[in-house]
Parts: structure tokens; C-alpha cells; sequence
């Protein structure tokens, strides 16, 4: 059957699954557009491109799916780079699909025209310039099986304008891919890891690093096993998160630079760690030469490239994790490590005691309380989508998780920006979930034109705000490392009810607990999207996270939660937030 | 010191750009770089020489394999290898003694004459680094106009093949 180029790209997105693509027609990419009603793909229409590649990215991290994002040449492929560069740093399988100029006038500075296959080159997996009709089925066909597989990441193609015209005999590619040197990894060598075997049946103090490729293996149900079996408790990166259960009695907590105190000593104490689809970032190890000192380090993970990068590893097995643990379950012999669980446990509790959840109620609101309040609501069930920074620490902490891709954020990049888009994405992935978005004043306006595309498609996405009228990581810094000097962070904010409303979006402020209890049950009870302003406190120990591995220090030299007795509260007025105006009173 | 690496690539618009892209990204110290057909069709042969006090090898390595064009990526610094550079030396020569002691040079170290102007002589040279080296440092007095260098090749000695079948 002959079919043009567009016609091709509609066929093949369905040949691979696709029910969903995010983008914003334009252009060169106009003529991909015109048949795609004859095909069961649906396009959800965004404000930014940038969005359509964060929408992907969400979707296909809530879902394991491939997310795909459609632009036009020039600006519109050049505002999907951050969502590329965000998805390449979280290995998130996304495949975007750009217009180009047509292949005559390429080269010619020709209007629109822009080399985005060498503005994406180190930032993708792979990438295509498809220069004839013929072999498009192909490469979209490669493309698709390079995104999810191994250790997954972005492709683009870009498909010139004349190339979407053209027609051809089409029929679907064989499922084989011709790839000579693209051979994603299976089992790990036996030797290493009947070699770990014997370290972890040795080990004392053992700790399992679990990362993202735990979920990305599907492993989740071996490393509980593995952990059960070998009485080894398990600390998670940010991006593994989910991979294990966090009411489970051998859960840690996040480790690094926001981890918890006991979780970080942990580490530092261990005499084993087992880093598992993780790739020890600087966030998590904290300085180098002082990272688990008595610790013989494990370490497996599907990209060879990330064993010894960082971590100089005992036994660095190259391998995929879910087969790995299927053969180092039958070598390990069932432990305990009864005293080392139980002075985990006496860290824990100290730990517990200065958590700003236990404090007294004192009439501030903190993100602690709201998150801890939603995650209550929710019964722990809710699909958490973060922006970056505070808030994103916080959510960390104070949502525990339980199932696998519950929390999604951008990690390795830090993009702002990145949750309202991400969580459109998580929607569609999964509309059987109550969505909640937590992000900050300052992300939450990168992004926020994207309301129009929440309300559009209809998405009950819940929106909680963080609002502490600051970029308040940066803020943050200023204050440990900067001589409080905040240059540059305070930020003079919208009226968000008043912005939500003007979308359609039932809107409510929140500034204390009581009142963002009631907020969260009214948010809960719409049938669509709906946002909450909550004003917490910016000023003294409650507007910082805690605990803080300042940059440079070990991961035992840690920042503690301050203890409550220690802040003179009396000293403070009654509402702790800071007055900062709001823009229609400037302009009033 | 200096690793040799050879990896075996597609020949595929683009693949010189990616692996040069990646060198630069991950500031890895690159002392030369060729590429050229092999005695398969589709297939590149590049050799790349690594300053290997300055950059980890084998991460050059694991990372060339991340490049889904490549193929295979092999060290031989470690193996019996044969190790050629080609160069071309245009030296000055305006008659009388200079013109035949630079022949006399060019004898000695096995080279060619391959192009004679009335003021010039171009000079063809393989071998190692060293020996080039050796030859421009004797040939540098009577004034060198122009040179190139195509930078290292290299291939293992012996019957096996580090081939793509």
C-alpha cells in the first residue's frame, strides 16, 4: 500500500503502541499533521514545546511506555531541548518527532531551518536526519526499540518537510532491528557475581543503594526478596524512589545530600554497600574521599560506563539488574543482622524526634505539614509529581511511597519547569490515579502556561503550590553560604487563585494546617483539576530543608534538623511569613 | 603515555561528529584521530591514540560502545601491533650540496621523493611517530615550508582478524 511520509509516521507510532503524542503543529511538521485524525493516536495540543517533551518524559516515567513529542523545525525543536536534556540525564524513554526544511533548501539558513540532529547530539541516545522517505518506517521503527531498551533515553528524528510528502510502498518493518552495535546487556559475568555472593554472606553492615533501574529492570519483587533474604536494609536514590516499599521494616529513607540522618550514617558505617541500578551522583555520595570508608562496594548496573565512574567498585558487574539478582538470589545465604538493624533503629528514633512533623503546633505552615497532609488524604496512593527544589526535597521526605513509579521528578538535571507538564503527561499515563503536583512558586511559573492544556484535556491534576514568595533552594544556599545575602530570589508572585480561576480552575489559599486540611478535602472533592496557594513559612529554620549535606562535606558531616526547643518562638510574630506584595497590589 | 584504540563504526552520516562530540563532552584528551574504509562495506575503521596520563581509557571505551553506531572498540596498546604514520614534508632545496643531503637524509630513513620544484622537494615518509619525528627534527635546519600528518593507524600482528563479518 502506498502512503506519504505523514502517513507513515501515524502508522508506525500506532505499530509501536503509541496512544498518546504531545506537541504543537507549525510549519514544517503542518503535513505530518493533516492525516493523523485517520489514525488512533491522540494529540494533546501544548503551550510550549518544552512542555511536550516534559509531557512525554511524565508519561512515559509513570507508565514505562515510550513518550513521544511532536514540534516543527527552528524554535519549536529548539524549545524541546530541555525536555530532552532532562530525559537523557533520567534515562527516560521518550522518542521526538521534529519538521525539518525540505532536503533541497537544508543547509541554506532556510526559514525555520535549524541542525537540531547536531544541537541533540549529546543529548540524546540517538538521533536521526530521515533524508529519504524509504527508510522512515525504519527509523522510526530503531528508534522506538533504542529508546526503551538497555538503559533507556531519548531519540529524535527529524524528518524534512518533502520527506512527509513523498509516498512510498509502505509495509511494517520486521521486528528484528539491524543494529551491529547496539546490544543491550543481559545477565552479569558468573565468576563476579558468584564473587559478590560470597562479600554479601560475609557482610555485617550491610546497605542496598537501590536506584532508578530497580523499577527500570522490574526488579522490585527480587530486591525484596533479596533484601528479606539477606536481612539487608535498603536506602533509595531520589529517582528510586518506589522501587521499594517504604512501609516495608527494612525501608531507609532517602540517602544524600537531603537524606536522612540515619540513612547517610548508615552508609557511613556500612561495611557493604550494593549500589543497584545507581550510579553514585554527587548529590548522593557527598565528598569522595570520605564516601562509606569501611565499606567493600558492589555495584551493578546495565551501563558499563557508570561502574567505576565515580565509585571505585570491589565487584562492578555490568549486567541487567532484574537478571542479576535472579542469580545472585540462589548464591546468598538467609541472614541476620539483627545488632546492625537495631542501631539503625536507635538513629532512626533520634532522627524522629527533631522531624519537624513532631513539632508542636505553632500556627506556621511548613511543606512538611501539607505534604504530610495530602499524603494522609491520599492513603499513600497518590502519584506524586514534583517541580525542582524545596519542595521537592520535601515531598521526598514526607510522601512515602509504594509502589513503583509513584514519584516522578527530575533528578539528574534539576529541571524547573519540569512538574506541571510532567504531571499532564503522568495523567494520561495513568487516569485510574489521583494525580497530585507539588511544586514551587518559582518552577510552578516556568511552566504554568500549561494550565490551558490541563483544562483542555480535562485532567483532574491536583496542584499544591509551595509558596514561600522565594526561589527557595537558592534562597537556601544565600542564607548557609552566601552571608544571607538573597540576591536575586525573592520573587513578586501572581494571585495563583486568581490565575487558576482565570483558567477555570477552582483555586483555594491555605496558611495554616487546619485550613490546608480543609483545602486538600475540597481540591479532592472536584471532579476536574484544582490548585492550592499554600503560603508557608520563609523565615528562620522552618523555610530550610533539613537534614543538609552542605556541598564539598562528607555524608556524615550533615546539617541536623534543628530541635524545636531551639528556635525561640515566642520571639516571632504570628504568622511567620514574611510579607512579601503581590503583583496587583504593585501595580494598584 | 599513549593507548591506541581502534573501533570498528558504521559508516553512517554523522558517525565522526558523534564520536568527536563525545570526546569534547566528556574531556577526554584526544592526541590523534583517523578514520578510513575497511575491507567491509558500511564499515569505518578509526584509530584513535588516547593521552592515557590525562584520560581513562577504558571509559573512552565504555562510553565509544554507548554510541549505537559503533561497533566494536578494542586496546591494543597491550598487543604485537603494527603502528604506521604517514607524512608529507615540503622542505626547501635551492640547488647545489643542500638539494643532495636532503636526499642522502631521505635515504636513510627509507622515505621517497615523491614531487621536485626548482626551490623545493616534497618528501613522503611512513613509519612510527619516532621515526617521523626523527626525520623532521634532521630536515626542520633546511627550512620546512609545509607538512601534514594523517596521525597514527594501527593494526594487532598475526592471523586474527579484528573483523565484522
Amino acid at each position: 500500500m502506498k502512503k506519504t511520509g505523514a502517513e507513515i509516521v501515524w502508522a508506525m507510532l500506532e505499530h509501536e503502541g503509541v496512544e498518546v503524542a504531545f506537541g504543537i503543529p507549525g510549519g514544517t511538521i503542518m503535513h505530518t499533521y493533516h492525516p493523523r485524525r485517520h489514525y488512533g493516536v491522540h494529540h494533546v495540543l501544548v503551550r510550549h514545546e518544552q512542555c511536550a517533551a516534559h509531557a512525554a518524559d511524565g508519561y512515559a516515567r509513570a507508565s514505562g511506555k515510550v513518550g513521544v513529542a511532536i514540534a516543527t523545525s527552528g524554535p519549536g525543536a529548539t524549545n524541546l531541548v530541555t525536555g530532552i536534556a532532562t530525559a537523557m540525564m533520567d534515562s527516560s524513554p521518550i522518542v521526538c518527532i521534529t519538521g525539518q526544511v525540505s532536503t533541497p533548501v537544508i543547509g541554506t539558513d532556510a526559514f525555520q531551518e535549524v541542525d537540531i540532529t547536531g544541537i541533540t547530539l549529546p543529548i540524546t541516545k540517538h538521533n536521526y536526519l530521515v533524508a529519504d522517505v524509504e527508510e522512515l518506517a525504519e527509523v522510526i521503527h530503531e528508534a522506538f526499540y533504542i529508546a526503551r531498551s538497555g538503559r533507556p533515553g531519548p531519540v529524535l528524528i527529524d524528518i524534512p518537510k518533502d520527506v512527509q510528502q513523498k509516498s512510498t510502498e509502505f509495509e511494517y518493518p520486521d521486528d528484528d532491528v539491524d543494529l551491529p552495535g547496539y546490544h543491550p546487556v543481559g545477565k552479569g559475568d558468573a565468576d563476579l557475581v558468584a564473587k559478590a555472593a560470597q562479600l554479601i554472606n560475609q557482610a555485617e553492615r550491610p546497605v542496598i543503594l537501590a536506584g532508578q533501574g530497580v523499577m527500570m529492570s522490574g526488579a522490585m519483587d527480587l530486591l525484596r526478596a533479596f533484601a528479606e533474604k539477606t536481612d539487608t536494609p535498603v536506602a533509595f536514590t531520589l529517582l528510586g524512589k518506589g522501587g521499594f516499599p517504604e512501609s516495608h521494616p527494612l525501608a531507609l529513607s532517602l540517602m544524600g545530600m537531603h537524606g536522612e540522618v540515619f540513612t547517610n550514617r548508615a552508609i557511613q558505617q556500612a561495611d557493604l554497600l550494593l549500589g543497584f541500578g545507581m550510579r553514585f551522583d554527587d548529590r548522593v555520595t557527598g565528598r569522595l574521599d570520605a564516601y562509606a570508608p569501611f565499606a567493600q562496594k558492589i555495584h551493578v548496573d546495565m551501563d558499563a560506563a557508570e561502574l567505576n565512574k565515580v565509585v571505585k567498585a570491589d565487584v562492578a558487574i555490568h549486567g541487567d539488574l532484574r537478571q542479576v539478582l535472579e542469580q545472585l538470589l540462589p548464591l546468598t545465604l538467609p541472614n541476620e543482622h539483627a545488632m546492625w538493624l537495631e542501631r539503625i533503629a536507635e538513629w532512626r528514633a533520634q532522627s524522629h524526634k527533631r522531624d519537624i512533623i513532631n513539632r508542636p503546633e505553632n500556627g506556621h505552615l511548613v511543606a512538611a505539614h501539607f505534604i504530610n497532609e495530602i499524603w494522609e488524604a491520599t492513603e499513600g496512593q497518590a502519584v506524586v509529581v514534583t517541580d525542582v527544589g524545596q519542595h521537592q526535597m520535601w515531598a521526598a521526605q514526607y510522601y512515602p511511597t509504594s509502589y513503583p513509579r509513584q514519584f516522578i521528578t527530575s533528578g539528574g538535571q534539576g529541571t524547573m519547569g519540569f512538574g506541571l507538564p510532567a504531571a499532564i503527561g503522568a495523567q494520561i499515563a495513568r487516569p485510574d490515579k489521583e494525580v497530585w503536583l507539588i511544586a514551587g512558586d518559582g518552577g510552578f511559573q516556568m511552566t504554568m502556561h500549561d494550565l490551558a492544556t490541563i483544562v483542555q484535556e480535562r485532567l483532574p491534576i491536583r496542584i499544591a503550590i509551595s509558596n514561600n514568595h522565594y526561589l527557595g533552594m537558592v534562597r537556601q544556599w544565600q542564607e548557609f553560604f552566601y552571608d544571607k545575602n538573597y540576591e536575586a530570589t525573592r520573587l513578586l508572585n501572581p494571585d495563583f487563585v486568581k490565575l487558576a480561576e482565570a483558567y477555570g480552575i477552582p483555586a483555594w489559599r491555605a496558611k495554616n494546617r487546619r485550613q490546608a486540611r480543609e483545602a486538600i478535602a475540597a481540591a479532592r472533592a472536584c471532579n476536574g483539576p484544582a490548585l492550592i496557594d499554600f503560603e508557608i513559612a520563609n523565615t528562620g529554620d522552618e523555610a530550610n530543608v533539613y537534614p543538609m549535606v552542605p556541598a564539598g562535606a562528607a555524608l556524615h558531616e550533615m546539617i541536623e534538623r534543628p530541635t524545636y526547643v531551639a528556635t525561640d518562638y515566642k520571639s516571632l510574630t504570628s504568622h511567620q511569613v514574611e510579607q512579601v506584595p503581590v503583583m496587583d497590589t504593585v501595580l494598584a | 603515555m599513549q593507548s591506541t584504540l581502534v573501533a570498528l563504526v558504521e559508516d553512517k552520516p554523522g558517525v565522526l561528529t558523534r564520536v568527536a562530540s563525545l570526546f569534547r563532552r566528556r574531556n577526554y584528551n584526544i592526541e590523534s584521530l583517523t578514520v578510513g574504509h575497511t575491507e567491509n562495506p558500511g564499515v569505518s575503521r578509526m584509530t584513535i591514540v588516547v593521552d592515557s596520563s590525562r584520560t581513562n581509557v577504558e571509559k573512552v571505551a565504555q562510553n565509544l560502545y554507548k554510541l549505537v553506531n559503533v561497533i566494536k572498540v578494542e586496546d591494543v596498546t597491550e598487543q604485537p601491533t603494527v603502528l604506521r604514520d604517514l607524512a608529507l614534508i615540503k622542505v626547501q632545496a635551492d640547488g647545489g650540496s643542500r638539494r643532495s643531503e636532503i636526499m642522502q637524509l631521505v635515504d636513510t630513513f627509507r622515505a621517497r621523493v615523491v614531487d621536485v620544484a626548482l626551490d623545493s622537494l616534497m618528501v613522503e615518509v611512513t613509519g612510527t611517530e619516532d621515526k617521523i619525528d626523527g626525520l623532521v627534527d634532521v630536515l626542520r635546519p633546511y627550512g620546512i615550508i609545509e607538512m601534514v600528518r594523517t596521525g597514527r593507524v594501527a593494526m594487532a600482528r598475526g592471523k586474527s582478524g579484528n573483523g565484522h563479518k
